[in-house]
């Protein structure tokens, strides 16, 4: 029965020769070309390459359908000079701000009060994610039908509870339609920031509640000195999450206001689809695009330093 | 082994959700949590709802109803008509524009999620030389937003031949379905033991045979999340078949919404809310019976 068992075995032992290519079939770094081809093949094809070649554009006059040539600086200094562009920075500042600031508040809110002993939790959070779920778009038109200047239920309901005599127009109004806007990136953003908020707050230990409770802590102290600083890291990346979608938004100004009325509600995604694809000037749009980049960059490294401090955060906590 | 690594998540999972805060809501009335708790939640829950009531309710209004908002009642109908849907659904390219947005979303789906299983595989277990870094740049291509790729995209799309074609947002969505999935799917990896890897190894299993036979079989509610996930951004996309597809035919749903119903007709509101809500319905549905693993997806890819 040993000797059965054994004999093959002896027989692979024997030294056999190892090819160059049986060792690179097992070796790590020709494996891992392998595995990451397609991957790599994809977001070079699509995504690095066209970042670097936008930006190339952004110094060329090229128009649709016809190549251009670099020209320098020039659609930089044409749009240093533009006052729809400088809107548009405006307006893609004032959205960002006030949106992502009240996304993050009402947000918060809205995870601690779920994070409460409630029936019907699971339910509940379910229901609450629905905006999130649905195409910004589709919920875009429901909000275009809900800001109607002359058939909105909006105006109807505030009409026939007496508080205002006539139509508010959303839409036809300058700030109006910038609050409007905002009203909807924030409804459609909320649901996403609570529920990532509320998985960071169940992780927060309940007993140091009830320490807190017994030393007499009020509410308020209890969610400054607990909640808050051990929700930081979490905080950071989703809030850049937050900005970084917010600061670059197009579809839901597209399909609501398509940055009318006069420009007031253009951001700089929209007005380069304007001016690169609707205009045909393609290195105009370019160069708008490439101005988002600072943005961003600024957004990624606020993350960096987020997730810094929670690594200094969790090696604390281990000592 | 499959049971008990199930059975050891379940109870982690249990225990990371479970809730403590019954210890000390006694010290809070009821009146008080009424006016504290169960109010705002209301409100916002409310605010939160309303437009897909909104949307739902002129979707099946009567024409005569939809504007005349002092004869009736406009938050009820009582004589609900499917004249809008079926008019969507029989009279329109509706279908055609359902059926163009599915299969783009399924196949690009489907696309990433094979790039990035082995993707991240590879970064989580192969750990060639510089896996690390490969890691963080994709998750800098996760920052990466379409609205400052598409103008270049386009000229790109158009040089390869692709625009106006399903190929161009199949070959496109990719780019941002890729860095979430493998982002998601590296932190599921690295949960399954290393050790099972090592017994097939010693076994004379191959890396291919230890991915397919071992570490997905294993990864399958990872799998489920990256892929329910992606389906919905897919879904969601609007600025690239905005900017790639230019004939109506092969229009996904979101943007024929927006470019082809809007006429001058007054009583568009209908069509447009049904288009609305039969363009969402597919999304809710899939939601409905995957919500933990959605949720999963979203929490997943931002905690680590």
């Amino acid at each position: 029965m040993v000797d059965v068992a054994l004999k093959p075995t002896l027989v692979k032992q024997a030294p056999r020769d190892v090819s160059a290519w049986d060792r690179l079939k097992v070796n790590r770094n020709w494996l891992g070309v392998w595995f990451m081809l397609p991957a790599a093949a994809f977001l070079i094809l699509f995504l690095v390459y066209p970042l670097c070649y936008g930006v190339w554009l952004s110094f060329t006059d090229a128009r649709i359908g016809r190549p251009g040539v670099f020209v320098g600086t020039e659609n930089y200094e044409w749009l240093w000079g533009d006052a729809t562009f400088w809107l548009s920075v405006f307006n893609t500042l004032l959205y960002t701000g006030v949106a992502s600031t009240i996304k993050f508040a009402v947000g918060l809110y809205l995870a601690i009060l779920l994070n409460q002993n409630l029936p019907f939790k699971a339910l509940l959070r379910s229901i609450i994610l629905i905006p999130f779920i649905v195409p910004t778009v589709l919920s875009a038109i429901a909000f275009w039908w809900l800001y109607d200047a002359q058939f909105s239920i909006i105006s109807w309901s505030l009409r026939h509870l007496g508080l205002i005599d006539h139509n508010i127009n959303f839409l036809g109004d300058v700030w109006n339609a910038r609050w409007s806007v905002i009203f909807a990136n924030i409804w459609r953003g909320v649901p996403f920031v609570a529920i990532t908020l509320l998985a960071g707050l169940q992780t927060v230990q309940p007993s140091l509640y009830e320490a807190a409770t017994i030393d007499g802590a009020t509410p308020w102290q209890m969610f400054r000195y607990i909640t808050y600083p051990l929700l930081t890291p979490i905080i950071a990346v989703v809030m850049t999450f937050s900005v970084l979608f917010t600061f670059t938004d197009f579809q839901l100004i597209w399909a609501i206001t398509r940055g009318g009325p006069v420009n007031a509600t253009h951001l700089m995604a929209t007005l380069s689809y304007q001016r690169a694809i609707l205009g045909g000037y393609l290195g105009e749009g370019a160069a708008i695009s490439t101005a988002m980049i600072p943005f961003l960059l600024a957004a990624i490294l606020i993350s960096w330093f987020g997730l810094q401090r929670r690594k200094w955060q969790q090696g604390e906590n281990n000592d | 082994m499959t049971e008990l690594l199930a059975a050891s998540d379940a109870i982690s999972k249990r225990s990371a959700t479970v809730d403590h805060s019954e210890g000390m809501s006694y010290l809070e009335s009821l009146p008080r949590r009424l006016v504290t708790v169960y109010l705002p939640l209301a409100i916002i829950v409310g605010v939160l709802l309303f437009p897909f009531y909104w949307m739902a309710l002129t979707a099946i209004k009567p024409d005569d109803q939809l504007l005349d908002m002092d004869r009736v009642n406009p938050f009820w109908t009582w004589t609900p008509t499917f004249k809008h849907i079926s008019k969507l659904l029989f009279e329109s390219q509706y279908p055609l524009w359902l059926w163009n947005t599915m299969l783009v979303a399924v196949s690009a789906t489907i696309l990433s999620i094979i790039a990035s299983v082995l993707a991240a595989y590879a970064i989580v277990r192969l750990r060639y030389r510089g896996a690390q870094v490969v890691g963080g740049a994709i998750f800098l291509a996760y920052l990466i937003p379409p609205s400052i790729l598409f103008i270049p995209l386009s000229t790109v799309v158009f040089h390869y031949g692709l625009f106006d074609t399903p190929f161009a947002l199949i070959l496109t969505y990719p780019t941002i379905l890729i860095p979430f999935s493998t982002w998601l799917l590296m932190g599921y990896f690295k949960t399954i033991p290393f050790e099972l890897e090592e017994c097939a190894l010693i076994d004379g299993a191959s890396r291919w045979q230890i991915l397919i036979k071992i570490v997905l079989p294993l990864a399958v509610p990872g799998l489920i999340s990256a892929f329910i996930f992606c389906f919905t951004l897919c879904w969601n996309e609007f600025i690239y078949a905005l900017t790639f597809i230019s004939s109506t035919p092969r229009k996904t749903v979101p943007v024929a919404i927006v470019n082809e119903f809007v006429d001058g007709d007054i009583y568009r509101w209908g069509s447009l809310m049904a288009g609305a809500l039969v363009g969402s319905l597919p999304l809710v549905i899939l939601y409905a019976f995957f919500v933990e693993h959605y949720v999963s997806a979203m929490t997943g890819a931002v905690k680590e």
